[in-house]
């Protein structure tokens, strides 16, 4: 038998059965993958819906990112769930009335969307490959053309539509997916520290910025293994657009914060004791310091002095960074916090994860990697690159 | 009804469905779980779809019961209620539930309020300083802490699932694994449960928890297996002071009914909108 990894030490008085964290790390992973993928599909519909030429060096890129973070993000519910095997009955035999059971739903169209809308975008670049290459890679592009070689301009008009019509569908469907994540947590009533109208909203404007660092990171990664030089037009489009919805993303959740506070129901006082101890360092610090006040002081900063070059890559770099690290920890703050604060409203748990086993530090490492790994061989073999772009 | 099933497979069945685990199964269920991803073939579709066809049914079938005829209820006289715990003991007896400080269908809160203190001490029976009292997990005893101290007020609340009219739990659930049952019951049937534990976490009285045995969820049943067969709850059987009450709200003479008719009484966390359907008398505003 499996024994029972962890008990949730505690203090003040908690209910018996509260003593083991039912959701561990692995629900943290699991809104911060999934937040990834909106993010970067946002950036990739900043060009691909409303034609900003200045993020065409990133567009496919981002398009690719969010595909290969897509696939990832049923993995840390795989591992959590007691009855893995039993995963597909949501879909199969789904109970309407739970916020969970359209989960698969929505994940699966945008998946199947995100698939669709990066073979029309790869298209011209499959069946140059298809008709270039020899053996197994030729055979493997020759199936992906789908029977299909036309790249006469009507066929690429009809794609370009195709490419609108996806994106335009996918805005909603990535944020849908997104913003329902912060619904499973948001409407529960049973904990004051995630019920909140707010939560879905939060959700949202944390993934998207999360997403744009996120390419930050790996466009700048990208140009340097190719030994290309960086777009800094595009950059400077990024950090505008990072700075503007980190805004929105500080401001919501400083009001979401602050209606707790001042609302100061049954409970509040070891919410406020919670807080004020063990949320020093994750929160206070961590996400608001150093994740969020810094990166938007510094994104201020540049783009007052109007920084360019050097500066402006590397002050980028490091705001992105940040705010991947920010978003994380809100993940967690929000997923292990409201666990943290027993139901009673008079005690406080104490996570202590796991090091190594199916829900540990180490897995969810391994899930943060795993989609790089994954972007590493897609962008090998579909370079969403645009000197690599086929152009009939 | 959201969703039926034999109650064989579901409460009764939970003993015996954990006790013939063999080492091989656990083994088999590890690997599974291992490979949780590649399991989600068409196969495993298939075999769900079937599972749910299998469990499908009007009403369960019990011998000699019918779930329209009766409405089970709770009353809890917490001014009656004495702490022996023996409730808590017979009820792990009873439904196997896991023997550590950790799992519990039904506990016991003890509150003190000190002299010249606003707010009470809380502790139920799975606090360490009690279960250095008894000396061990198993057995269920209050230490006398209080001894030299002056109380000023003191009394004890039995908790278990509320089993609610509208539960956060049965909305919440993806597969309809947990379901209410037309004679006021809230059970679960582990071989629907996903173990995803979102019914853990929307459930406001921490009733719920997992059972890493069956890699579900679990929480207390009214002992169903009993109730259908004309007997009480194993904890209200047991109780030595009547604190417990339990019956047919549709029998205008049973305990409950009585108890209701007599008592005014109060029900937990009513602004959930849950609904709970255990009534308690005796119990004042920290008790949530």
């Amino acid at each position: 038998m499996e024994t029972l990894s962890q008990f949730a030490p505690y203090i003040g008085y908690v209910y018996p059965n509260e003593t083991v964290i039912p959701w561990t790390v692995m629900i943290v992973i699991y809104p911060y993958i999934t937040g990834l993928v909106a993010g970067a599909f946002t950036m990739s519909s900043l060009y691909q819906v409303f034609g900003m030429k200045r993020f065409k060096p990133v567009a496919h890129l981002a398009m690719i990112t969010s595909l290969c973070c897509m696939l990832v993000v049923p993995l840390p519910l795989l591992l959590h769930l007691g009855h893995p095997e039993r995963a597909a009955n949501p879909m199969i035999t789904p109970h309407t009335t739970s916020a969970f059971a359209v989960f698969g739903y929505i994940a699966s169209f945008y998946l199947v969307l995100l698939l669709l809308e990066n073979w029309f975008v790869f298209r011209p670049y499959i069946i140059q490959q298809a008709q270039q290459r020899k053996g197994l890679m030729g055979r493997f592009f020759r199936i992906l053309t789908l029977g299909s070689y036309d790249l006469s301009p009507k066929a690429m008009e009809h794609d370009r539509k195709w490419i609108f019509a996806l994106a335009v569908t996918g805005i909603p469907g990535a944020h849908g997916l997104h913003g329902y994540v912060g619904f499973v947590f948001g409407s529960l009533k049973s904990r004051e520290w995630w019920s909140s109208d707010l939560m879905p909203v939060i959700f949202l404007f944390s993934a998207i910025i999360s997403g744009i660092a996120l390419l930050v990171v790996v466009y700048v990664i990208s140009c340097r293994l190719r030994k290309v030089p960086v777009d800094l037009e595009c950059l400077k489009g990024m950090s505008f657009a990072l700075w503007g919805f980190m805004m929105f993303a500080l401001l919501l959740e400083g009001v979401e914060f602050a209606s707790m506070m001042y609302r100061a129901r049954e409970g509040i006082e070891v919410i406020r004791q919670y807080v004020d101890g063990p949320l020093t360092v994750p929160f206070w610090i961590m996400q608001i310091g150093i994740g969020s006040v810094i990166p938007l002081c510094l994104l201020t900063f540049m783009a007052w002095r109007g920084t360019r070059g050097t500066a402006l890559y590397n002050g980028l770099v490091v705001s992105s960074l940040l705010v991947l690290m920010a978003v994380l920890m809100m993940r967690w703050n929000v997923v292990i916090g409201g666990q943290e604060i027993a139901k009673t409203g008079k005690g406080l748990l104490t996570y202590h994860a796991e090091i190594f086993g199916r829900e540990s530090m180490t897995t969810a490492a391994a899930l943060l990697v795993l989609p790089f790994l994954l972007l590493w061989g897609a962008v090998r073999l579909f370079p969403p690159w645009v000197e690599t772009e086929v152009h009939p | 009804m959201t969703g039926s099933a034999k109650v064989s497979d579901t409460d009764s069945g939970s003993q015996d469905s954990v006790q013939e685990l063999s080492q091989e199964q656990l083994q088999r269920r590890s690997v599974l779980r291992f490979f949780g991803a590649a399991a989600l073939g068409c196969g495993t579709a298939a075999a769900a779809v079937g599972s749910q066809a299998a469990t499908a049914g009007d009403k369960p079938e019990i011998p000699g019961y019918d779930w329209n005829q009766h409405h089970w209820g709770y009353g809890i006289d917490a001014t009656r209620c004495i702490g022996c715990l023996r409730c808590v003991e017979a009820c792990k007896i009873e439904n196997n539930v896991q023997q550590d400080a950790h799992h519990f269908r039904t506990w016991v809160e003890r509150y003190v309020y000190l002299e010249g203190e606003d707010r009470p001490h809380i502790d139920s029976q799975a606090d360490p300083v009690n279960i250095a009292a008894s000396g061990s997990e198993k057995e269920y005893r209050f230490a006398n802490r209080y001894k030299d101290t002056k109380v000023d007020k003191a009394f004890f609340v039995p908790k278990l699932c509320n089993h609610c009219t509208h539960p956060a739990c049965v909305q919440v659930c993806p597969v309809g694994a947990t379901y209410k049952t037309e004679d006021g019951v809230v059970l679960i049937d582990h071989k629907m449960c996903i173990g995803c534990q979102y019914c853990v976490q929307a459930c406001p009285y921490g009733a719920r928890f997992f059972d890493d045995r069956l890699q579900a969820t679990n929480k207390c049943t009214w002992c169903y297996h009993r109730i259908t067969k004309g007997l009480l709850p194993a904890c209200v059987e047991v109780c030595p002071v009547s604190a417990r009450v339990f019956g047919d709200r549709k029998d205008k003479e049973s305990p409950i009914s009585k108890f209701l008719h007599d008592n005014r009484t109060l029900v937990l966390r009513p602004e959930s909108g849950n609904a709970p359907n255990c009534y308690y008398v005796g119990i004042d505003k920290e008790v949530s």
